[in-house]
This record gives structure tokens, C-alpha cells and sequence, in this order.
């Protein structure tokens, strides 16, 4: 089990690299440079050359790539073009507040997706199950921003039940957290677990559904089991998949929601990357990316192992 | 309160009485138990025989109610003088493991694969007798010690896709038992199994069902299997009795054509060096039965008889009945 943690692991360095790779290939090919950004466009051509020395920018693409993975290597994320702070300084923040945005996420979806997923599934009124899956649809196909914006208007400016935008006074400080981070927390939270929400309903009603069709159910019942009993071996039957979609669906979250961030001005990865984009601040888009796609793939060795403890038939060497 | 699992005064453990069951969809209502009558003692074991389709796992598994939603229970159900049909679901869960108990055909899929066998059997006895988990797991490991499971101890901690397939019947059979049936069910136990293995469950099942004094009905295919385990069978066709008996007289003088029929298909010591012959035709479709004897349109002996009036299951020698206008039994009278 230890030997099959630490194979996971070391499988995701060569992802961590391949994903830094991309991702210095694709801004590349992009037209505009940072320097372009932060200097005046009336700099002689003597100054320019001079700051893309300094930054490192006039070695061909490939030394540039090694240098700063090098740099890496040793702890060294560089410094942000626009801000002239360390990228760790940047990063480090914005994903504590996207995590928190995210586990919040996370858990209301899982409340709200297998409440409903398994109401669904477990019920043989077609009724209930038909709810469910029209909620399911919708909550996977309606645009998030969309959501956002009309959450926005009807709690904070019909209702003035919340605020509209930003996070609460003490940010992403977990010690100092009280009501009014919680009440600047619920309306992206509950906009960005929308999405989640009706994968996971939709994936526990085909499990459970699944699950109910199977022989073993007909022992349980055939032993005489009382239905809570009946109801635990569903759900734990249930669960490993439920875990796996959970997984992907948190570390997708945990990258940051561009649009949901910007509307409703959270201070978090997605808000970053659209920064680090727009202004070709290339040591801070890389630093965010390897950042996230590190989360990325941990997630997904921490959802695999969960599995593997769960399920008995997985159980890896 | 556990139900009362004792036979009643005659000696019957299981009484049923025009049993109909039929499927409702919303477009589809299909008989597909249809007016079957047999009474069980304490400790005999009912065979019944008859191919997919002729309602005989419907028919077993109608004495604890373990049908889909869909079905429709018609006629009466007696087990240990309580009247399944009108049991209550609670009711039904006391009836469960403790008056009657079920072995599954397929002992891979009628574990769930993400629990311990020795969690599946004791859960079972916690439920039913609450005693604690500890004590139940002691009883599971006796029990697959009944059931002659080797190095049972370790059994009890293995999953079910640990176990050969033997090894899983053989923990099902200790999973029917641990709350001490009065009335055994067993629908097909051998057929998932190799030849080999097959023989070994049987011989366990004849050997604890006279053990224990367990009443047992056992739904085959095989007519070799039933006579290595029957006292009397009752021979399925379209979803009623066709012809009833005990065993070595069926066997020796089948009365209806269809059980002629199966018994000239298979290969068994009486027609040993005979060519097999395959009875004609197909199963009967439910949804669209002929108006007379279900079996009419593959029979060799049939009259137009046959075709417009369906014969009744009637007796023709002691314990005997079959449901046939011309039954090849010498010297019975239709």
C-alpha cells in the first residue's frame, strides 16, 4: 500500500513537468511580451534590450525554460513582472482564497448532489426521480456567471440579504473567520457548487439505481435486514465512485473559476491566471499553473487511494 | 418478537393454495405463476423442475415475497402457519432468515463485494436475535465450520471475490442457515458451479438438510439433480404444475409428455446408450398462452382436445397428479 502511494507520487512529476512545458510553449506563440507591458512605448530600443537581459528574455526559449525550472527546483518561483513581489507571495494567497471558496463548494454540492442523487436513486416513485434529474440538467447546463449575476441581484440588490462582491474582513484567515466572511462566502459558494452539484446527483442516481438492480440486494432482503441496514451496504457500494467524481470535480474547482471570481470580484487563482494572461507576466502564469497543477494531480492520488480503501476488489500492490 | 417457525399440528411447514403470480408493467401483464397448489412437510425436500421461464424460481421465491415491485400475488401462502400474503414489511424481515432462508444461484453476485463474509453472515444474526456483533461473528465461524469451509477462521475475514466459487456457495449455505431455518430454498445452487464442485454441494445440502430436519425446496433444471436431492417433484411448465410425485416414480414412469420429454433430453442412468432426443419447439410465450394445455403445441400425443380445454392437475395413483388429456402412464385413467 506505502510502495503503491509512493509509485503514485512519483508518477506525477513527469506530469508536473509536461504540464510547465505546455504551458511556456503556448505563451509564447501568443503574440505580445511582458516587456512590452510594463515599459513606456516610447523606451529606446537600448532599454528594452537591457530590462529583457535582466529578465532573462533575450536567451533562446529552451535555456530560458531550463533556468527557470531549475530555479524552481530550488524553491525559486522568480518575481512577477507587474507587481515586482515574489510569485509564491501571489500565488500563495490566491489559492487560499480559492480553496476556501472551493472546499465551501465542494461540500454544499456534495450535501445538495448526493442528498438528491440518492433520493433518486433509492425511490421507486418516478416523480422524485424525475425532479431530480431536471434539477441534475440544470444545474450542469446553466451558465455559472449567469447564475451568478442573478443571485447577485436578487439576495444582495433586491433583497439586500448579502453583499454583492469581495471577501469578508479577515480574507482567507480561517482564525479570524466569522459571520461576515461567511455571508461574503455563500453567494459564490453556492454559484460554483451549482456545476458539481448536478454531476454528483446525476452520477449517485445511475450508482444507486445500479447498485438496487444488483443480486446481492435481493440477499439482503432475502436475510431479513431491516432498510437502514439495506440502505448502509448501497451506500457503500456507492461511495467509491461518488469519491472519484467528487475528486475531479474539487480539484477543477480548486483552479480557480475565472468568470465566477471576476463577477463576483474574489480575489482567488482564476483571478490571478486572467491577470498573469492579460499582461504576459510570464514567471507568475507559471508559477500559478505548476501551483495548480500540482493540486490537480494530488487530488487525484489522494481519490485513488480513498478508493482503493473503500473497494476491496482495487486494492493495489 | 420473532415469528413462531414451528410446523403446524399436521406437520406442515408450507402450505400453498392457487398461487398466481403475475408481472404489471404499465404495458405489459404477464401470468407467470399460474394456479400452483403443494403442501411441504417438515423435513421434505420439493423439487422443482422445469426449464427458464416455467415460473418455478417465481414460485419458490413467492413463500418470502422476494419478488420486483411489479409482481402481484394472487391465491394464499402459508409458511409455519403464517400467511405470507398478507404479511406487513416488518413482518416479512422476521419471516426472513429465521423461518425461511434462501441460497442463491449465483454466489458471486449475491454477496455484496464490498463487505467481509463473515460481516454478511453475522449482520444477519445481529439483526435477527440481537445478540452482540462478537457473539454473531463466533456463530459465522461455526457455521462455515458447518459447512466444511477449510481454514474457516481466515474465511471469515475474506471478500467474496477472495473465494473459489465452491468456497462462496458454501459460505451462502452457511449464510441461509445461521439463523436456523425451519424451511430451506434453494434456487438452482449448482448450476453456476463446476461439474466437480457441483456434486460436493449437493451432497453438503442433502447432508445438512436430513441433519438439521430442514424442510427444502429446491428449483432445478436438472433432472439429475433432483433426484439426487428429492423426495417429491413437481414438474413446471408455462408457469403451472404439470405433473407431481414422488421422485423415483416420476422418474421411473413419467406420466405427462413433457416430463417424458426432459427426461429423454437429458442424459441420466435409465437411458444410458439411448440417443438423447430434444423436445420440439420452444417454451411457451406467457404474455401469449394457447387456450388449452400450455404444452399442446409441442406434444407428440396431443388430440384437438388439447387445443380447447386445458386439463386440471388430477391424481392418478397415490401422491401422484398430472395435468395431461392423455398421459402415457400405463393403465391411468385421464
Amino acid at each position: 500500500m506505502y510502495l503503491y502511494v509512493l509509485r503514485r507520487l512519483l508518477y506525477t512529476l513527469p506530469i508536473l513537468v509536461g504540464v510547465t512545458l505546455i504551458c511556456f510553449s503556448f505563451i509564447h506563440l501568443a503574440p505580445g511580451d511582458p516587456i512590452n507591458a510594463v515599459l513606456p512605448e516610447n523606451a529606446s530600443a537600448d532599454v528594452v534590450a537591457q530590462v529583457k537581459a535582466a529578465y532573462g528574455f533575450d536567451k533562446p526559449l529552451p535555456v530560458q525554460y531550463l533556468i527557470w525550472f531549475a530555479n524552481v527546483l530550488t524553491g525559486d518561483f522568480g518575481l512577477s513582472i507587474m507587481t515586482r513581489r515574489p510569485v509564491l507571495s501571489e500565488v500563495g494567497p490566491a489559492v487560499a482564497h480559492t480553496a476556501l471558496l472551493a472546499v465551501t463548494a465542494i461540500l454544499l454540492s456534495f450535501v445538495l448532489g448526493a442528498g438528491l442523487g440518492l433520493a433518486a436513486g433509492m425511490t421507486d416513485r418516478r416523480s422524485t426521480d424525475r425532479a431530480v434529474s431536471t434539477f441534475a440538467v440544470f444545474g450542469i447546463s446553466v451558465p455559472h456567471y449567469w447564475l451568478g449575476m442573478i443571485l447577485v441581484v436578487i439576495f444582495a440588490v433586491k433583497l439586500h440579504l448579502l453583499p454583492a462582491t469581495g471577501m469578508g474582513p479577515s480574507a482567507s484567515d480561517l482564525t479570524q473567520f466569522g459571520m461576515e466572511d461567511f455571508r461574503h462566502l455563500l453567494l459564490p459558494a453556492i454559484t460554483l457548487a451549482m456545476i458539481p452539484a448536478g454531476i454528483i446527483a446525476r452520477s449517485v442516481r445511475a450508482t444507486v439505481a445500479e447498485i438496487r438492480r444488483q443480486e446481492f440486494v435481493q440477499t439482503l432482503k432475502g436475510k431479513g435486514l431491516k432498510r437502514p441496514r439495506i440502505f448502509l451496504h448501497v451506500i457503500k457500494n456507492a461511495a467509491p465512485p461518488t469519491i472519484a467524481i467528487m475528486g475531479l470535480q474539487f480539484a477543477q474547482l480548486l483552479g480557480g473559476s475565472i468568470l465566477v471570481e471576476t463577477v463576483f470580484s474574489w480575489p482567488g487563482t482564476g483571478f490571478l491566471l486572467n491577470a498573469a494572461i492579460t499582461t504576459r507576466d510570464l514567471p507568475l502564469l507559471q508559477g500559478t499553473v505548476i501551483v495548480l497543477a500540482s493540486f490537480f494531480v494530488l487530488t487525484n492520488v489522494a481519490v485513488d487511494i480513498f478508493q482503493t480503501l473503500l473497494d476491496p476488489r482495487v486494492r493495489r500492490v | 418478537m420473532p415469528l413462531d417457525a414451528t410446523p403446524a399440528r399436521n406437520g406442515t411447514i408450507a402450505e400453498v393454495n392457487d398461487l398466481s403470480v403475475r408481472f404489471v408493467t404499465r404495458d405489459r401483464d404477464v401470468l407467470v405463476v399460474d394456479g400452483v397448489s403443494f403442501t411441504l412437510a417438515a423435513g421434505e425436500v420439493l423439487c422443482l423442475l422445469g426449464e427458464s421461464g416455467s415460473g418455478k424460481t417465481v414460485t419458490m421465491r413467492s413463500l418470502l415475497r422476494l419478488l420486483p415491485p411489479s409482481a402481484r400475488i394472487g391465491g394464499r401462502i402459508d409458511v409455519a402457519g403464517h400467511d405470507v400474503t398478507a404479511m406487513s414489511d416488518r413482518q416479512l424481515e422476521r419471516l426472513r432468515g429465521p423461518v425461511a432462508a434462501m441460497v442463491f444461484q449465483e454466489p458471486m453476485t449475491a454477496f455484496d463485494p464490498v463487505f467481509t463474509i463473515g460481516t454478511q453472515i453475522a449482520e444477519t444474526i445481529v439483526s435477527h436475535e440481537g445478540i452482540s456483533y462478537r457473539a454473531a461473528r463466533a456463530r459465522a465461524l461455526e457455521l462455515l465450520e458447518l459447512v466444511q469451509i477449510p481454514s474457516a477462521a481466515r474465511r471469515l475475514d475474506a471478500y467474496p471475490h477472495e473465494l473459489s466459487g465452491g468456497l462462496r456457495q458454501r459460505a451462502m449455505i452457511a449464510l441461509a442457515l445461521s439463523c436456523r431455518p425451519a424451511l430451506l430454498l434453494a434456487d438452482e445452487p449448482t448450476t453456476a458451479l463446476d461439474a466437480t464442485v457441483q456434486i460436493q454441494i449437493l451432497l453438503l445440502l442433502r447432508q445438512l438438510q436430513r441433519d438439521l430436519g430442514m424442510a427444502t425446496i429446491f428449483v432445478t433444471h436438472d433432472i439429475g439433480v433432483a433426484c439426487e436431492v428429492a423426495d417429491r417433484v413437481a414438474v413446471m411448465y408455462g408457469g403451472r404444475f404439470v405433473e407431481t410425485g414422488p421422485i423415483d416414480q416420476v422418474i421411473a414412469q413419467p406420466a405427462h409428455p413433457y416430463t417424458v420429454g426432459l427426461l429423454n433430453s437429458t442424459v441420466h442412468e435409465i437411458s444410458r446408450g439411448a440417443p438423447l432426443v430434444p423436445i420440439p419447439g420452444g417454451p411457451p410465450d406467457l404474455a401469449d398462452m394457447p387456450p388449452g394445455c400450455s404444452f399442446a403445441p409441442r406434444c407428440s400425443a396431443k388430440s384437438t382436445r388439447c387445443d380447447e380445454i386445458r386439463p386440471v392437475l388430477a391424481p392418478i395413483s397415490a401422491g401422484r397428479a398430472v395435468a395431461c388429456h392423455h398421459p402415457t402412464l400405463a393403465g391411468a385413467k385421464p
